[in-house]
């Protein structure tokens, strides 16, 4: 196809997170012509999420769906286009920057990367077989499978805490597996999840591996301080148990290596959202940044849609 | 596109003759809603040369579970009653799922 013939959008932004999301709307909003590409799902990380509480103004029983729902509907409101397709190669140098999906091609004068970030696995034997037969990254997907199960969880952070409790729904127990001797979670998460009977601790340990035949059986935990290994097998009855992973993400940068300044697949810019490479902005959890949360997702969207308007009124 | 349940599953799947694809969903299962779409399109596009069927496993819990699903999204194949290939999670994309089924067809 030529290129003279192809719409030029003013805006394309890879990623329907909040991020993406929140720029779709101030990009929208301010007349840009903007289009949104989402290789799956809108909402990102947070649509996996049963409650989210901390979101500045977000209602009670706030789910990432619902929440999700309100901004991808703010954004269309405001006259984002948006598309589903998965972006395989970027051209982000010059005037006019080019998008090659696995549906289609699509032409910008700016571009937003907002690809967010992934769940960061364990790592260890055994787990990648064993993914959705007792290893998973998503309570809300499969919690349900484990009901009067046991379930450990991996992790010690706010997310792991969050889910472990989620997860005391389902499971007969939750243990969460950390490899400190604390979480880190928010005080007042730890202090409901030392509260709550279903719950228990491993603390300075870490898994092994992850072991079952067409379904996990059983894992080897280690002890970081002693290097004591211990095997744990699934009840006899129950034949297997649950393990969830909430370890961090890893971002979805690979798309963009060696095409903008990254450091440790973390894309870096400065206070406005702008990458070493003009016209082109990165915006939520892709970026380096001290804070991953929807809020600050949200207000990078926000930033880098206006600041690619000042770029195309300065071209 | 067939919505099958722990009633119907082993009638339906298990005993059918010739391939059989079943999209193990659940209730609130975010990824496993994005992807329902997209899998009644490939039944539209591939029901006359493939049974597609879907089944809630938040229903089915214990099935899903003898039929070594735990976690969600899954395609599955069946033939003679077997799981001959599935696409599980991340691995379950829309090309991944359109290349397995055309495998079958």
């Amino acid at each position: 196809m030529d290129k003279i013939d192809k719409k030029i959008y003013d805006v394309v932004i890879i990623g329907a997170g909040p991020a993406g999301l929140a720029a779709g709307s101030y990009a929208g909003r301010a007349r840009l012509d903007t289009l949104i590409i989402e290789k799956e799902k809108d909402g990102g990380q947070i649509v996996i999420t049963a409650e989210i509480e901390n979101y500045p103004g977000s209602i009670e029983h706030e789910t990432g769906p619902s929440l999700v729902e309100r901004m991808a509907n703010q954004a269309k409101h405001f006259g984002a286009e948006k598309v589903y397709d998965t972006i395989v190669d970027v051209e982000l140098e010059g005037d006019v920057k080019r998008l090659v999906g696995k549906n289609g091609e699509y032409l910008a004068k700016t571009v937003i990367i907002a690809t967010g970030a992934s769940p960061k696995p364990i790592g260890c034997k055994g787990e990648k077989e064993l993914i959705g037969k007792g290893v998973s990254y998503c309570a809300t997907c499969d919690g349900a499978f484990f009901e009067d199960f046991e379930i450990f969880v991996v992790g010690g952070g706010d997310s792991a805490v969050e889910e472990a409790m989620y997860l005391t729904k389902f499971g007969r127990k939750v243990t969460i597996i950390h490899r400190r001797d604390e979480l880190r979670a928010a005080k007042s998460i730890q202090e409901k999840a030392f509260a709550n009977p279903k719950m228990a601790f491993m603390w300075d340990t870490v898994v092994e591996e992850l072991k079952g035949d067409g379904v996990l059986e059983s894992m080897v935990v280690k002890n970081v301080k002693t290097g004591e290994l211990k095997e744990i097998v699934a009840d006899e009855e129950d034949g297997t148990f649950g393990v969830f992973v909430f370890i961090g993400f890893d971002p979805q940068s690979a798309l963009f290596e060696g095409k903008v300044e990254m450091e440790r697949g973390y894309i870096l810019t400065d206070d406005d959202m702008k990458t070493n490479i003009p016209g082109v902005f990165a915006a939520g959890d892709i970026r380096k940044k001290s804070l991953r949360q929807v809020v600050t997702a949200a207000a990078d969207g926000a930033i880098a849609a206006v600041q690619a308007g000042h770029y195309i009124e300065n071209m | 596109m067939l919505e099958v349940t722990k009633e119907t599953f082993e009638a339906e799947v298990l005993g059918a003759e010739g391939y059989v694809f079943v999209d193990f969903y659940g209730d609130g299962c975010v990824p496993c809603a994005a992807l329902m779409p997209f899998v009644h399109e490939m039944a539209d596009k591939y029901g006359d040369k493939l049974k597609f069927t879907s089944l809630n496993t938040t229903k089915a819990r214990r099935l899903a579970i003898g039929q070594k699903v735990l976690g969600l999204p899954v395609m599955a194949i069946y033939k003679n009653g077997e799981k001959v290939e599935e696409v599980v999670k991340e691995d379950a994309t829309k090309e991944n799922i359109e290349n397995m089924i055309k495998k079958y067809i």
